[in-house]
């Protein structure tokens, strides 16, 4: 990065920062008021927690806590408000010292020397980034610019490092590095990639704000299921069946709300997706309600081998087959490359449409709908479309699902993974097909890499939405160069991501 | 006949809880148009402050039960609306001249944030209280039955109801806000503190938020980590059917919302009532987008 990571600063820092000495009563002042803020948020909350005993519900202090978090919010909007007014060198020795105390010297308290080596490591870091970047000399703007710049870079970049990546990605399984986990990872970041890209033809293409896409994946999912369930079909059949009919719900549930706009939008394809899930909870006959389908058959080599050891009737073994050494790896290396390929015709499909009337349309609706409409664009037909190939994605991605976890249940489909498929689009930068990549490894790869701490998880994801929210507004790689130039482009064209 | 009294009755109490929330959703929507998806999430730890402000007096030896009542209520108000006011500090104003989509998703970050905050430091378990305030009002031969907790809950939005229609038109603060909503820029020219009367849009829809969740809490005796999402996407649906933007709109709405789903569990079933919510939001949006008392949105190219 070219750029520290840091959160947008407050409208009047750049006064402050131009300022020639430090403001110390203003400082302190600030900083206490942002501890008594502190102080009323962790009171209830944090200070207090509720314990269950025999005799009920009861109550424990810990008022160590909140001291703790009082002295990190005190400490570190004072060590902010001094890098901001030029001090970041002596705020950094001084962090780094108390993180360093904090470590090594003995501590009366756990919770003492969390505040010690945690507030001084972060302020040390923000305040190191400060000294190094000199970035109290740069405006927002600037650095909106920077990002931007690199962004592109990494945009054009992409034609080569594309490939690579890809070929990187076809060779992993081969390597002796491939274990069980690293392929099991490799399927689960594959599987979202998958649909981040599905849902960028909507979002990012299309500029329609979809928080049910979950409903479609669910739809492919138990589409696949079921059909095997019942009727027995192959997976190699259910397949295009899932996608068809995932693609069919998409324009059920687009033709009447594709009229909207915005914030509507996003609250109805919300609502739709909770429909879908209820339905899948409540219609037990039919979908096993919450306690789902289990006994999901797995896919094939192609209808004509199978993976296990001894397969069924009429089925060759895939061991036997190629003349190689039965292995349970051998389905999952096949499934990896299952859902490569997968993501990889969303991806062509997206690169490609792009240069067809269809992707045209959408990217002119994103930047304006009703110019689209003066200039004879028949907007309901292209945003339905974009709609249905979407979910169509999804729903091959759902069916593969389904197939690789032999289990399948609403618990799959709630609302969250909605919001973290969304998260991926836009947290990438909207339209951006690496830039989904890149988000898809942070927010799934970080967490995954991270198990162990299974209850800060979904913590740290939510407050790191939040987080690359405030850094990058429009998302880490949010530029964009337009598709189409007037010219064939022998004019150097403004940077979409640039404009104010 | 007793019946329908009796879900009516149900439905009004619910209505009322939905409607308190969703006049959070209608007033930073119609200020700052953005979805606070956060704002369910609030009213969960509305729901969290009031039942930990109950263990605490109870554990302090307060037994008296209005006194009770009326701490909980003030001090779930109180330690809710700072929550309202740092979120919207932290997470929405850095982002106010940002594109629309960055808000809404600082604002799941945040939601998501705080469900795992509470689920962290409470427990993932649902929290189970013995009633408050039991005993009930019989009506007609004892036919009907109103809980008394119902019956304060209606009593007790109404006149958080009749206060806030005060405050947002006769007092300064009420019209400043008003103000901002009509055009930021030209409030802010005029000498409104935009920003501080965005703050307190939190500050207020934070604290009616907290009541609904005290409310919620007394009604049922039962709240865990993840009642605000359903919550607040059916005060949302209720805000939306109202007409965002307005406030009698958004108790009307949640009203609405909430006798439908009281006659829908009563009369067919209550594994379904979800659907017939997100159905009803559906079928406003789809026939008469500006909701039940909106302005309509004038397009502007």
């Amino acid at each position: 990065m070219t750029t520290p990571s840091h959160a947008p600063s407050h409208p009047h820092y750049h006064i402050n920062g131009k300022r020639p000495g430090v403001d110390w009563a203003a400082t302190i002042k600030d900083a206490g008021l942002a501890a008594f803020v502190a102080l009323l948020l962790t009171v209830p909350l944090v200070g207090l927690r509720t314990v269950d005993r025999p005799t009920g519900l009861g109550i424990e202090a810990r008022p160590e806590e909140v001291i703790a978090s009082l002295v990190l919010v005190f400490l570190g909007r004072l060590g902010l408000g001094l890098i901001r007014q030029g001090m970041a060198l002596p705020v950094l020795i001084l962090a780094l010292a108390c993180a360093g105390v904090g470590l090594v010297l003995p501590m009366p308290t756990q919770v003492l020397r969390l505040v010690l080596v945690l507030g001084g490591g972060v302020i040390a870091l923000r305040a190191a980034m400060t000294v190094a970047t000199g970035r109290s000399k740069l405006s927002q703007a600037d650095r909106d610019k920077r990002m931007d710049r690199f962004a592109a870079k990494v945009q054009h970049a992409s034609r080569y490092i594309g490939p690579v990546a890809v070929a990187f990605a076809a060779v992993l399984p081969l390597t002796p590095l491939a274990d069980r986990m690293i392929l099991d990872i490799g399927i689960l970041l594959l599987t979202y990639i998958m649909l981040g890209w599905g849902l960028n033809i909507v979002v990012g293409l299309a500029g329609l704000l979809d928080l049910g896409y979950v409903a479609f994946y669910a739809v492919g999912a138990y589409s696949y299921a079921l059909l095997a369930h019942y009727f027995g079909l192959s997976f190699w059949l259910c397949l295009p069946l899932a996608g068809l009919l995932a693609a069919c719900s998409g324009v059920l549930l687009g033709f009447p709300v594709l009229r909207l706009r915005g914030d509507y939008f996003a609250i109805v394809t919300l609502g739709f997706g909770e429909i879908i899930r209820i339905i899948l909870v409540n219609w037990y006959q039919f979908t096993g309600g919450p306690n789902g389908i289990s006994g999901i058959p797995r896919p094939s080599f192609f209808g004509i081998a199978d993976f296990s050891r001894t397969p069924a009737e009429g089925m060759a073994a895939f061991h036997e087959l190629f003349g190689l050494e039965f292995s349970p790896l051998h389905r999952i290396v096949f499934l990896y490359y299952l859902i490569l390929a997968l993501a990889l015709v969303v991806n062509l499909f997206t690169l490609r449409v792009r240069k067809l009337p269809l992707g045209r349309a959408w990217e002119a609706l994103r930047e304006d709908d009703i110019a689209c409409a003066s200039l004879g664009i028949n907007r309901t037909n292209m945003k339905l479309a974009a709609f249905a190939i979407a979910a169509m994605f999804g729903g091959f991605a759902g069916s593969f699902f389904a197939t690789r976890q032999g289990f399948i249940s609403p618990e799959s489909f709630t609302f969250i993974e909605s919001a973290i498929i969304l998260a991926i689009v836009v947290l990438g930068g909207m339209g951006s097909q690496i830039g989904v990549v890149v988000a898809t490894l942070l927010v799934i790869g970080l967490p995954e890499a991270f198990r162990e701490l299974a209850d800060y998880r979904m913590l740290a994801f939510g407050a790191g939405m939040v987080v690359i929210m405030l850094w990058r507004p429009r998302g880490l790689l949010a530029h964009r160069d337009p598709t189409i130039l007037l010219h064939g482009g022998k004019k150097k064209p403004v940077p979409a991501g640039a404009a104010k | 006949m007793d019946y329908f009294l009796q879900q009516l009755i149900n439905g009004l109490s619910l209505g009322a809880i939905y409607g308190l929330i969703a006049i959070g959703y209608t007033m930073v929507y119609g200020i700052i148009g953005m979805i606070n998806f956060a704002h369910g999430e609030i009213y969960m730890i509305g729901a969290f402050v009031a039942l930990i402000t109950f263990l605490a007096i109870g554990a302090l030896g307060i037994t008296w039960v209005p006194l009770a009542l009326l701490i909980m209520l003030v001090a779930s108000m109180l330690f809710t609306s700072v929550y309202g006011w740092t979120v919207e500090r932290i997470a929405y104003r850095p982002l106010r001249s940002s594109p629309r989509l960055a808000p809404l998703i600082s604002a799941i970050g945040m939601s998501i944030f705080l469900q795992n905050y509470i689920q962290i430091l409470q427990g993932a378990r649902s929290k189970p209280l013995q009633p408050i305030l039991p005993g009930n009002l019989t009506l007609m031969d004892g036919a009907v039955s109103v809980s008394y907790v119902r019956l304060a809950t209606i009593i007790i939005t109404l006149v958080l109801m009749v206060g806030f229609t005060i405050l947002i038109n006769r007092t300064s603060l009420g019209r400043a806000q008003r103000a901002c909503e009509q055009d930021k820029k030209m409030a802010g020219l005029l000498g409104v503190n935009v920003d501080r009367v965005i703050s307190l849009t939190f500050v207020m829809g934070a604290a009616l938020a907290a009541v609904a969740g005290m409310m919620v809490l007394l009604i049922y005796g039962v709240i865990d980590f993840y009642i605000g999402f359903l919550a607040g996407v059916k005060s949302f649906t209720a805000a939306v059917l109202g007409g965002v933007g307005s406030l009698p709109g958004a108790m009307l709405g949640g009203v609405v919302i909430g006798l439908i789903e009281a006659f829908w569990s009563g009369y067919v079933g209550s594994e379904w009532k979800d659907v017939a919510t997100f159905s009803i939001l559906v079928l406003v949006l789809i026939f008469r987008p500006t909701g039940l008392l909106g302005r309509p949105e004038i397009e502007k190219v």
